[in-house]
This record gives C-alpha cells, structure tokens and sequence, in this order.
C-alpha cells in the first residue's frame, strides 16, 4: 500500500507538470483556435532568458516576474510577426508555421546557450514533506500550487474580466466581435502572449527537475497534449485534471503491470488516450463541437 | 494547364527521372531513390490528408509497418524481395482499415492526436518485440543485386526498381481520384453530410482511403528499407511523422504532382541549411518553413496552378 501511495504522489507530481503546459495549450486553442505545436520550445526559450536574468544577479522572483513580462510581450511580437500572415489561411498552413517556429526556436536556443544540460533553481525548500512514511518533494508540491494559481488566475481574467470577455468572444464568433467594436487581430495576440506567460511559469516549474537544455520540453509536450486530449481541448481545468490523471496512470501502470514495465510505459498513456477519443471525442470535460448544418 | 501542356511535362520528367542514373553518383542515386520513396509515401498521405480531409500526423507508423514487414520477412524467411513489398502493402492496407474505424469518429485536431499519438508509440512497440524486430539494433539487409544480369549497380537497379513502383502507383492513384470514387472521396471533406445525403457511404469510404493510404506509405516504407538495407526502431520516430505532414503542405494539398515536389523538399532542404550554417541548421530550414508557406500558402503545385491559369488567361485575352 505504502509503494501505491508513493506512486500515486509522484504521478501526481509529473502530473502537475503536464498539466500547467497542457494548460498553456487549451489557453492558445481557446483564444486562437489554434494548436500552437511550437508551445513547449516557447517554454524552453522564456526558461532560458529566466535563466540569463539569474546569471546577471537578479533574485529568482524579480526573475520570475521579468520573464513573464518578457515572455508576454515576445508571445504578442511572435503572433503578430510570425502567425498573422498566414492568418486566414487552411489550417495546415498554420500548422507547418508552428513546426517552423519550433524548430527554429530549438536550433536558436542550441546555438546561444549551447546543448550542454544547465542545473536551474527552485524557489521551494529542497527538504522533502513527510506524511506518515510517504514523502512529497516540495518543489513537487510548489510546481502543483502555482499550477492551480495560474489557473484560478486565467479563470477569474477570462471569467471576470472586460478583456477577458472580449477575447473568449473574439474567439467564438470573429465577425461578430469585430461589429462590436473588438479588435479581433490583437485579441490573438493577446491570447499567444498569455499562452507564452503560462508556458514560461511551466518552463520555471519543469526546468528544476529536468535540467535546462533546449530539447527539455519535447517528452513533455507530448504528455501536454495526451493530458488536454483527456481532459478536452476546451477545458482548462480539465487540461490540469486530465495532467494529473496521465501522471498518475503512467506512474501506476508502469509498477504493477509487469509485462509492460517501464519500457512501453508511453505506449500504455497513448491507448488510454484512444479509447477515451473513442468513446468521448471530445475529452473527459470538453463540450463536443456543434456544427450548424 | 491544358491536358497536352500536362503530357507534355509529365513525359519531359519521366525521361529526365530514367536517364538520370547515367549522370549523377551512386551516393546521389540513393537521395534519388529516397525521393521516390518519399514521394509514394506522400502520395498515401495526400489522399487521405489532402482529399478525404482527414488529418495524419501518424503515417509514420504505417511506413514502420512496411518497413518492418519486408526486412522481417526477408531476414527471417529469405523471402524474395519484390514480395515482401505486395505482403507489405497488403499488411497496411488491412491496417490502416482498422485504425480508420475508430478515426470515423475523430475529426481534425482530435484525429490528429490520435494518430499522432500512433506514431508516439511505434518506436517503443518495434523495441518490445524484440525477437522479431532485433530491438533498438534493428535488423541489417543486403540490397539486391539486379536480375537478369542487367549491367546495373545495386543503387542503380533499386532506383529504377523504385521508380517503376512509382510510376504504377501514381498512374493507380490519378485514376482512383479521377473517377466516381475520387469524386465521392473529395465530396465527403468538402461536406460530409451533403456527401452522404447524395448516397456517399462515408463511413465506408473514409475506412477504405485510409486504408489505401496507409497501403502507399507501407509500400513507401518497404521500398526504403531495401533502399537504405537497415531498419531500426528510432528512424521511425514521431518526426518522420511530422516530416511527412510537412511535405505534403509543402508540395501542395490535393495534388498528385504535389507528392513529388513535397518530397524533393524533404529530402533536399534540410541538407541545404546544413551547407548554410553548420551552427544552426535547423533555424535555417524553419526560415525556409515559414518562407514557403507566406509566398505559396498553398504548397508548390498550387503556386504552379496559379500561374499557369494566370498564364492561360492571358493566352485567352491576346487571342481575343
């Protein structure tokens, strides 16, 4: 019991990691429509300026805080520059942007900080929580916090807010925002900065336990969409459940089921996520798409 | 194009693509042979992608199966080379029906997912069965030697042995698009309900094109393990997947020129960023992504429609 327990914690922490990038990828297809494949090596780069503000001598909050503000203003730059001009063209077209953008951000990133694994520091004590004879990491337990902060956060700014009105409208209905007087194109913009801001808080949350090199988020953000297909695309608090979820499985199948062990262990994630598009396309707690006909 | 201009270039290609191993390195023969391969796999995943509708990112995994299909059964069975590859098509046709019944029920981004995480799998699976498939060492072939005692290298036989494959396949795809199933195919991604309500049975159809399609790219994936003469699980690994995707938006949706034009990109481009910057060839090539997709969003053979309409109007208008 105490070994279930055990893993049951740690799937809960990889969990949370997936979760908060998942989160920044519902956040882009909810604002834009669009899946952002380049999300994750997004993540990567906000963690690497996080880390060059470190080296300059910043204390890791005013870091923290610089990188979100940077990342923002890069996410609204990229969207603007990168995505507008393909805008309005087929799906597809948008897609092989995105994988542009990403491989290009990788290469960059390789080429400046160099492919050499960087140790990054967490804000949280390293000594581990006890609970009886199971231990929880605190950085674990500090990465699933600011999760769940960023998510009230988004949920109150897209619940609460004019501009967040404005963006999930944009969305929704483009025509019928921009008669109202919304200006459609910047609302994107926005929504790719905001997405950029989430992702950045992963890349911090991640970076401590993976290290920081440029290819750090790929086995992440694999993970991400499992945990958003799961959870359903038009869900954020079900992108984060959905995360925690496929933490959790992946963890529990890969230490009692024996034939599969740790080798097919990504294998076991992905057929789980099958047979739930199978029998609920649309997620756990996705609206399923209507279509006028 | 008028249909004579259209004979004319395709014959212009097909006689340059027959005299062309008398005129470049074996090395350069094989990056031929590689672009036919690619170009069939393409193929596969234009008429699923570009005529169905239906979006891919797990054809991978089908060109896997192929693969895997003709160097187990030569390596394991010393079965002729040229019927492994009917074996292997066959295989993935019955496959890729499979997979396409439950993907009836998945549209675009979901779809997407599910295969994509089709192709996530497939390097662990090939490493698991490891008595069949040799694990992460993978299984090592010989190329064949050309029959008949043609005076013809390996590389130089496989390439025109690639080529005659290609060129069954692609005349079998332009009539299967072109007649009444190409018409039912094109008419469920343009609407499925109004397909279906003109006596379209979608579901069969859809299952069936990726069946088909997924019987192209495993014949892709047959032919470039005899190519290459070795097969291991990470050269089949989610960006093969992707690159395919790139190719067929890069060659241009919903063309069957397009096959070919996608897959000279990818086998040429990336090599190209390489001789640009030996720092950072993989910006280079995104540069090169991006750059594509602003001047023709609709890939290279939608580019070449433009302008030969644009070219036929104005023959139009001087002869008026």
């Amino acid at each position: 019991m105490e070994i279930f327990f055990q893993q049951v914690v740690s799937g809960l922490a990889t969990g949370g990691i997936y979760g908060s990038v998942a989160l920044a990828l519902v956040m882009i297809y909810q604002a834009t429509d669009v899946v952002n494949y380049a999300q994750g090596e997004m993540a990567m780069f906000s963690t690497y300026l996080a880390w060059t503000l470190m080296n300059a001598g910043l204390p890791y909050w005013w870091a923290f805080f610089g990188t979100l503000v940077i990342s923002f203003v890069g996410g609204v730059v990229l969207e603007r520059v990168v995505i507008r001009p393909v805008e309005n063209k087929p799906i597809l077209t948008i897609v092989i942007v995105c994988i542009g953008l990403l491989v290009i951000l990788n290469s960059v990133a390789g080429w400046i900080y160099s492919y050499i694994q960087k140790p990054f520091p967490s804000p949280f004590p390293t000594k581990p929580i006890m609970l009886g004879t199971v231990v929880f990491g605190a950085h674990d337990l500090g990465a699933i916090g600011v999760t769940l902060v960023v998510l009230a956060l988004l949920y109150a700014f897209f619940r609460f807010t004019t501009l967040g009105l404005a963006m999930r409208a944009a969305a929704q209905n483009p025509v019928s925002s921009r008669l109202c007087g919304i200006r459609v194109g910047w609302m994107l913009a926005i929504g790719w900065g905001l997405a950029a801001i989430v992702g950045a808080v992963a890349g911090m949350m991640v970076a401590p336990i993976v290290f920081l090199d440029p290819n750090m988020m790929a086995g992440i953000l694999i993970y991400a969409f499992a945990s958003a297909t799961l959870g359903g695309f038009t869900s954020p608090g079900g992108a984060v459940l959905g995360g925690l979820i496929v933490g959790v499985i992946e963890n529990l199948v890969g230490t009692y089921v024996h034939f599969i062990g740790t080798e097919l262990k990504l294998t076991v994630a992905l057929a789980v996520i099958l047979i739930v598009l199978v029998f609920k396309p649309s997620g756990l707690f996705g609206r399923a798409a209507v279509h006028r006909v | 194009m008028t249909p004579r201009a259209r004979a004319v270039a395709v014959a212009v290609v097909l006689a340059l693509a027959v005299a062309l191993p008398f005129f470049v390195s074996n090395f350069r023969l094989f990056q031929f042979t590689q672009v036919a391969v690619y170009a069939i796999a393409l193929l596969g995943l234009n008429m699923l992608t570009g005529y169905n509708g239906q979006i891919s990112l797990g054809h991978g995994a089908f060109y896997a199966l192929g693969a895997y299909t003709t160097a187990i059964l030569i390596d394991q069975w010393s079965v002729p080379y040229p019927l492994t590859i009917v074996v292997a098509g066959i295989l993935c046709l019955v496959a890729g029906f499979l997979f396409g019944i439950p993907a009836l029920r998945l549209e675009g981004l979901y779809l997407a997912l599910a295969t994509f995480a089709l192709a996530l799998a497939i390097p662990q699976i090939l490493k698991y069965f490891e008595h069949w498939t040799g694990g992460s060492q993978g299984i090592v072939l010989s190329k064949p030697n050309p029959p008949w005692g043609l005076k013809l290298s390996p590389d130089q036989w496989l390439y025109y042995f690639t080529l005659a494959i290609l060129v069954v396949l692609f005349v079998l795809a332009r009539n299967l698009l072109a007649g009444r199933t190409g018409r039912a195919i094109v008419a469920i991604r343009d609407n499925a309900i109004a397909a279906g309500a003109m006596g379209v049975n979608t579901a069969l159809y859809k299952s069936l094109t990726f069946g088909v399609s997924a019987a192209y790219t495993g014949v892709a994936g047959a032919l470039s393990a005899l190519a290459i003469a070795f097969v291991a699980p990470d050269a089949f690994n989610v960006f093969l997947s992707i690159t395919f995707l790139v190719g067929i938006v890069i060659g241009g949706l919903a063309s069957i020129s397009g096959a070919i034009f996608g897959a000279l990109f990818i086998q040429f481009v990336p090599n190209w960023a390489q001789d640009i910057s030996k720092a950072a060839p993989w910006a280079i090539y995104g540069i090169f992504l991006i750059g594509f997709m602003y001047i023709m969003p609709f890939g290279i053979a939608g580019a070449i429609r433009r302008v030969a309409a644009r070219a036929a109007r104005r023959g139009t208008a001087a002869r008026a």
